[in-house]
């Protein structure tokens, strides 16, 4: 349902833009129409959302559900070191606790990724051989995103030949927040096409989009284009992932399967530190987008000091008396 | 007529905690009445998440209070009783109607407090000097022995004497440079709420001090076993429940300050034994003669 009278249509000359699947396959004919169907997304309701996350917060998880989600959210942290200081050494060390988490106990489950620099990919990539668990890389000018479209792509094959399994991109914020949404569009398309087989996790940096609003349309944006996940940020800036945005993405991709059929993940990344936060994350996911996404395959939790948190708890269930920090590994 | 008598400000006190004043996690409170049963004000009654986190808070501070040149520690220490002094009449009004004491004995009480708390400020930097030692041995070697903190001390203070007894417990575990989780009088808990006040109001870093009111045969136990409390001073450990306090913290190889048989007279000469019961030593082996 082209609309040929729409002026930006008609430009000649530009090779045909990857559509997105249907029914929303035209949106991206120009950058009018686009603007349009994005600001045409409901808006969110800023107290609403607010309310509902901390209803949901106060949900009592105890005993053996307790237990059941400690399990579940180790298994889906994304074990993260993404300093300047990194060292061969330390992403070998961070290998070595992702396989075996609580080293006293062999029932503790391994985490679902581990996430560095792309330079550090292989030497991840030759720690977790044959554990299952996957390499993610950060690529495309992280944090910032403030590179050229060449440089970033070279990036990512870059991530991807030294053997990532995933590839975490940032989004071109400051395009996004001057409303060029398809040049923001392209970048994602392109960038999905240099993973190759690499899943695309597409990171909104929610923490200076500002408004819910924002988050809405650029999570729509995202899973348009094409990415395999939605992450909420780098962990470079606060705030970072919080409870009203993390419950706007898993409507976003909740309504996005039922209109596509097309499944997204979604990975809330950085400030969350503590047990209680990762539980209240999957109280939100299972109310909101339901039990589909109650997996490491389409809910991951970027974090680094949160696995020690979730360790301790864990201890403490299993030997009913308080754990301290002695008692699992510094980073 | 409408009388113009002030009504009572009924008091809800709080905890203690990281060097804030939080409620109890539980919520829960209970009443503290005086020594003839009329009532006092409300304190807040301490779960065992309170204690955990009270560890945490503890924890956190140990590095930055242990690793204060001893000089200071005690300027800090020596603030608290000039913090104390300030506050004198009203201390000696709790200590009155929590032990059913005298005014005249009150203000013996908290006298003494006072000058227990001066004396053991006064500590800080001669115990190196006291308890370490240079030792003679048999190699090119100059050899000493330094005692160095434990690290995140649990007290159950002492039920009966609510001030003097409180300081007499509290003031070694910090002198030395440890930090500390207190459970105070379960029945007489006002003047520990008050030495709060006076620790926030002082130059004590957050964290050093965490006092909990409520019940120590609640508490005794979580601290007793938890992994990241180094020592437990077992003074106001309900009557027949010290040898299971200490039977759970040798789960983790606490020190464990066992309870005298009776509450002393607090009043009596300290000495270094509370000093000394939670202090490590170091030995450095260093090589001379080159």
């Amino acid at each position: 349902m082209t609309h040929v009278l729409d002026p930006d249509a008609l430009t000649a000359g530009t090779p045909p833009r990857r559509e997105p699947p249907t029914p929303y396959a035209d949106v991206t004919r120009s950058e009018s129409a686009f603007r349009a169907f994005l600001h045409g997304l409901p808006g969110v309701d800023q107290v609403g959302a607010s309310s509902r996350v901390t209803m949901l917060g106060t949900r009592s998880i105890k005993t053996t559900a307790k237990a059941w989600a400690i399990d579940t959210a180790i298994s889906m942290v994304d074990l993260t070191t993404l300093e300047g200081a990194d060292t061969p050494g330390k992403v070998r060390s961070l290998a070595a606790k992702a396989r075996r988490p609580d080293p006293t106990d062999p029932g503790c489950p391994p985490v679902a990724a581990v996430c560095v620099y792309g330079d550090l990919a292989g030497i991840a990539k030759e720690a977790l051989a044959g554990t299952g668990i996957n390499v993610a890389a950060v690529a495309t000018a992280f944090p910032s995103g403030r590179a050229s479209l060449a440089v970033k792509l070279a990036d990512v094959r870059d991530a991807v030949a030294n053997g990532a399994d995933e590839i975490d991109m940032v989004i071109d914020r400051g395009a996004f927040l001057s409303g060029r949404y398809l040049d923001v569009f392209d970048e994602i398309v392109a960038v999905k096409e240099a993973c190759g087989d690499a899943h695309l996790k597409v990171i909104l940096e929610t923490g200076e989009l500002v408004t819910l609003d924002a988050v809405r349309r650029a999570s729509w944006l995202a899973m348009l284009a094409g990415g395999d996940f939605i992450k909420t940020s780098t962990g470079k800036i606060s705030p970072a992932a919080t409870l009203p945005v993390c419950l706007v993405m898993m409507e976003a991709v909740r309504d996005f399967r039922a209109a596509t059929g097309r499944q997204v993940g979604v990975k809330p990344a950085g400030g969350i530190r503590t047990t209680k936060d990762a539980i209240k994350h999957l109280v939100l996911v299972n109310e909101t987008a339901g039990p589909d996404w109650l997996t490491p395959d389409w809910f991951r939790i970027g974090a680094s000091s949160l696995l020690n948190d979730l360790l301790l708890q864990r201890q403490k269930l299993r030997t009913g008396h308080y754990s301290g920090p002695d008692h699992v590994s510094v980073d | 007529m409408i009388g113009n008598e002030r009504l009572a400000v009924r008091k809800t006190y709080k905890l203690y905690l990281g060097g804030a004043f939080p409620r109890s996690e539980s919520g829960r409170t209970y009443e503290v009445t005086d020594s003839k049963g009329a009532f006092l004000a409300n304190a807040a009654r301490a779960s065992r998440k309170d204690a955990r986190d009270a560890v945490v808070a503890a924890r956190a501070a140990f590095a930055g209070w242990s690793g204060a040149t001893a000089y200071n520690r005690g300027q800090v220490l020596y603030r608290v009783a000039e913090v104390m002094e300030g506050r004198h009449a009203q201390f000696c009004e709790e200590v009155a109607a929590g032990e059913g004491l005298s005014t005249g004995k009150a203000r013996a009480a908290v006298d003494a407090a006072i000058d227990r708390w001066v004396w053991y400020a006064g500590w800080t930097d001669k115990l190196a000097a006291v308890l370490g030692s240079a030792n003679p041995v048999a190699g090119p070697y100059f050899d000493f022995s330094l005692p160095e903190p434990t690290g995140v001390v649990a007290v159950l203070a002492p039920q009966r004497s609510s001030l003097l007894g409180l300081v007499s417990v509290l003031a070694p575990v910090l002198a030395s440079g440890n930090t500390a989780v207190v459970v105070t009088s379960k029945a007489r808990p006002l003047p520990a709420v008050t030495l709060g006040e006076v620790l926030a109001t002082s130059d004590v870093p957050g964290g050093v001090v965490n006092l909990l009111t409520g019940d120590a045969a609640e508490l005794g136990s979580w601290l007793a076993e938890h992994d990241d409390v180094d020592a437990i001073d077992l003074t106001g450990a309900p009557p027949g429940r010290a040898m299971e306090f200490e039977r759970e913290a040798a789960g983790s190889i606490k020190r464990v300050l066992r309870p005298p048989a009776e509450e002393p007279d607090w009043a009596g000469d300290p000495g270094l034994t509370r000093m000394r019961a939670f202090l490590e030593t170091k030995t450095v082996w260093h090589p001379k003669g080159f």
